[in-house]
């Protein structure tokens, strides 16, 4: 049997991330030791490349916002597929926590009034989004990691887990090794939350790190734990495109809720195209280029430009001009900002200048962008419950863009950073609570030496693969089949392929040794995007109509029934389950508001 | 733009290394860490690199380029190659080697972990108010991505070994946002001139040509911290005025 170490946490925390860190927080005001687990150094997580800011309906601008808003605004932006009880708690407690994160030593932009500045983002009624610059992500995980090293719980940085433990229905901890040195690590605790991220990385053109590979995701479903809205990933509009080194990476939101706008290779304004406004949001977004003009001064008397309609409208709209012809140079759309002027656009978006100048060698404040829609955030996820953050298995509890319910069918810019507050530090209590009347459990070993084998395996192996053909293949595969426009062929197409890259892998060979070798990373992570992906495609199939971030050409209306339906994908055997779950109906005094606000 | 270009990678670990030449084939926009992942997935898949955001935001994929400390996600190879084509990518050099180009940068977190964090008191109204103005300056250092380029390049800590004595660059800094926010009510000067070993710096300024965020480490925030400490332990008018009226804790 290979060797291993053993560490005990009273509560162990998966992923360093915001969820992650709040959470650690509160597991140590409650009293408990806790371990953090991150694949990368803590600091490093893919919080860091969140930009536009954390919504929250502070009412600091002057405009009569409240969570009610709020609620209304993530609702209508999930397409009524979010859990309402989960957009309630979320939007009532969002402004208590970014408070708190000022009291953490978070810095956040100024209002004339020396209050935190708000700036509109996409869905979003009023200005809303609690910013710092375009680097909001930054600054929310590195204030979360000098407050959450001042409690001083366990840090193991650069290790990765990939099997969670059972003692019989209960989670009771994690297999893993030390990246460093290869060495395998269990964890044992009373409880275990997941604040393990998205799993972006499936796709080739992607705003996500390497780490977004859905690890947590696969190992919750390796365990029995159901998933929901797994359909759901969203493509993020403004992804950049030229030179290809640079494809994928993201471009904030608030380039265009600053004044940038988008034109195709005529130079119009396409978003003004009436075909391209939904009905649920018509009316509310301004109609002519005049008034888009007028509402960045005058917000009081103008409706907002429509290139800040929600993300799976704008990235739609994209597709759409780019297929018609009316694309740019390079196969994508203009963005452009330069008419806002040189000193507003450095002061107000200086990371983006920095990172077209350096890294596109261009100037934003002379020239266009060219962008085209980026993978970016999955909606699906664990399936938690609303109060407590638990998941379906006992003992595991799961926070952020790992769990599913809050955003819906499409997430709103914004809602992340919020997301990852709220409920990390539910899940932070909550596993706090859970593992003071639990004890640790037992664990049979049988688990830990079935999980070294498969990961040893490749080492031994006699088979050729190379672990990084196959995530390339597999990222060729998701981005023709399952990307912003889906259809059963193109589905089934890209199912298939993953299916025979699922086989393929199992003859993944890798040299060197278990010290820091990538190749022997990525020959186990491959199987959790595979399955993950295999699970994507199965639940877009699944789903016949088009809803949110959801985009079916041979469905591409929204179905009433279809609108009812969260599907929930179960591990049975080797087999996906889909099992279809009634949407949790909204509580009356929510529903009427609804109805009175709306 | 050349066809192809030679990455004169360094590998091995804290027993030794040697470089070693790999041959990748050039894109337009390709920087240094592209090309090492074209060495991980076609050549070696043994080539130990950190990285996450490919973006420069994270500052994971810090290395030495051609001798000079930044990050590969932000180093085109165009402008890196030399009249043969040749890129030069080495580890940092102040950090101990774990393999490749990771090294073993955790004295900066237990660093990180001495500095206590913001401190408001009780007193002061909630929620908190601000100007602009007052906070721009602290805004500047919380821009740092944490890359650790400035403590590789600090000669303090790179030549002199003095990591038992100076925190270093990034540490200043993260000093400075906090002694220079407007609500903090701890003292932080004498960490600063005791463990914190301010004194070491002789504002060579290296740290502020490497910091891919372009902060400007030693003029807007060590000099300004050089001066608060040289005044509080140093001026006897101010010394005065303390034994009266007391001071901050």
């Amino acid at each position: 049997m290979e060797q291993y170490t053993i560490y005990d946490q009273d509560v162990l925390v998966v992923g360093a991330g915001g969820s992650g860190l709040r959470a650690a927080i509160s597991i140590r005001q409650a009293g408990l030791s806790c371990g953090i687990v991150t694949k990368s150094l803590l600091g490093k997580a893919h919080t860091v490349m969140a930009e536009g800011g954390a919504a929250a309906a502070l009412g600091n601008m002057g405009e009569p916002d409240n969570w009610k808003v709020h609620f209304k605004d993530t609702m209508k932006g999930g397409r009524f597929l979010n859990n309402p009880r989960i957009v309630e708690i979320f939007a009532k407690e969002a402004p208590d926590r970014v408070r708190e994160l000022e009291e953490y030593g978070a810095v956040f932009d100024r209002t004339p009034e020396g209050l935190i500045s708000q700036r509109p983002f996409g869905g979003h009624t009023y200005r809303r989004l609690n910013h710092v610059g375009d680097r909001t992500g930054l600054e929310l995980i590195r204030t979360l990691q000098d407050k959450v090293v001042s409690y001083k719980p366990t840090v193991y940085m650069e290790h990765t887990l990939t099997r969670l433990l059972m003692d019989g229905d209960r989670a009771v901890g994690a297999f893993g090794y030390n990246r460093q040195t290869g060495e395998f690590v269990v964890f044992r605790a009373k409880a275990i939350v997941f604040a393990t991220g998205g799993w972006g990385r499936m796709y080739k053109f992607t705003s996500n790190s390497w780490e977004s590979t859905g690890d947590g995701a696969g190992m919750a479903y390796d365990a029995g734990a159901e998933l929901m809205d797994m359909e759901m990933v969203q493509f993020h509009p403004t992804g950049m495109l030229w030179p290809p080194g640079v494809r994928g990476i993201l471009v904030t939101e608030a380039v265009r809720g600053d004044g940038g706008i988008l034109k195709n290779n005529k130079g119009e304004r396409f978003m003004f195209n009436p075909e391209y406004m939904p009905e649920l949001y018509k009316g509310q977004y301004a109609e002519t280029e005049e008034e888009g003009y007028r509402w960045l001064t005058d917000k009081a008397n103008n409706r907002r430009p429509p290139e800040l309609l929600p993300r799976d409208v704008v990235s739609r709209a994209i597709y759409k001009e780019v297929l018609a012809g009316r694309g740019s140079e390079h196969g994508g759309i203009y963005l452009d900002v330069s008419q806002m002027g040189a000193d507003y656009i450095k002061r107000r978006l200086p990371s983006m200048w920095e990172q077209f100048y350096s890294l596109g060698g261009i100037d934003i404040t002379k020239q266009p962008m060219e962008i085209y829609p980026t993978i970016h955030y999955t909606m699906g996820g664990i399936w938690t419950e609303a109060e407590t953050c638990s998941t379906s298995i006992k003992g595991l509890f799961a926070a952020g863009e790992s769990a599913a319910g809050l955003h819906g069918a499409n997430r709103l810019g914004g809602n992340s950073l919020t997301d990852i507050l709220v409920f990390g530090k539910r899940a932070g209590d909550h596993a706090a609570e859970f593992a003071k009347n639990a004890d640790f459990g037992k664990i049979d070993s049988s688990q830990i030496e079935d999980e070294a084998n498969i990961l040893l395996a490749p080492f031994t192996n006699q088979g050729k693969e190379n672990p990084f053909k196959i995530t390339q293949e597999l990222q060729e595969a998701m981005q023709e089949g399952a990307m912003i426009a889906r259809t059963e062929e193109s589905l089934t197409k890209a199912l298939d392929k993953v299916i025979e890259l699922q086989e393929r892998a199992k003859s993944i060979h890798v040299e060197g040794d278990r010290a820091y070798n990538p190749g022997w990373h990525t020959a186990r992570d491959i199987r959790f995007m595979l399955k993950t992906s295999e699970i994507i495609c199965r639940c877009a199939l699944e789903r016949k109509e088009s809803r949110g971030a959801q985009w079916r050409l041979d469905y591409p209306d929204a179905s009433e029934e279809w609108g009812k339906i969260n599907i929930i994908a179960r591990r049975d055997g080797d087999a996906v389950k889909l099992i279809h779950r009634p949407v949790p109906a909204m509580a009356p005094e929510l529903a009427a508001m609804f109805e009175e606000i709306k | 733009m050349r066809d192809k270009v030679t990455i004169r990678l360094f590998r091995g670990n804290a027993n030794g290394g040697t470089e070693t030449d790999y041959e990748v084939t050039t894109f337009p926009g390709m920087v240094v860490l592209d090309a090492i992942h074209q060495i991980q997935g076609t050549q070696d898949s043994t080539v130990a690199c950190r990285w996450n955001c490919k973006a420069a935001k994270c500052g994971s994929c810090s290395a030495e380029i051609n001798g000079r400390p930044r990050l590969m996600c932000k180093s085109h190879v165009e402008d890196f190659a030399d009249s043969n084509g040749v890129i030069r990518v080495h580890p940092l050099k102040t950090f101990p080697l774990i393999k490749d180009l990771v090294t073993d940068v955790s004295i900066n977190y237990k660093t990180a972990e001495k500095i206590p964090p913001l401190t408001v008191s009780e007193e002061i109204p909630r929620p908190f108010k601000m100007q602009q103005i007052d906070v721009e300056r602290i805004q500047e250092f919380r821009k740092c991505i944490e890359c650790f380029l400035c403590q590789d390049v600090c000669h303090v800590l790179r030549d002199h070994n003095r990591k038992d004595g100076y925190f270093g660059p990034r540490f200043m800094i993260k000093i400075a946002a906090l002694n220079m926010h407007p609500l903090d009510s701890e003292n932080r000067l004498r960490q600063l001139k005791e463990e914190g070993g301010i004194g070491y710096c002789n504002i060579t300024k290296c740290c502020e040509e490497v910091c891919p965020e372009h902060i400007h480490l030693t003029d807007n925030g060590i000099i300004p911290l050089k001066e608060r400490v040289a005044d509080y332990y140093y001026d006897p008018l101010k010394i005065l005025i303390r034994k009266i009226v007391g001071s901050k804790k």
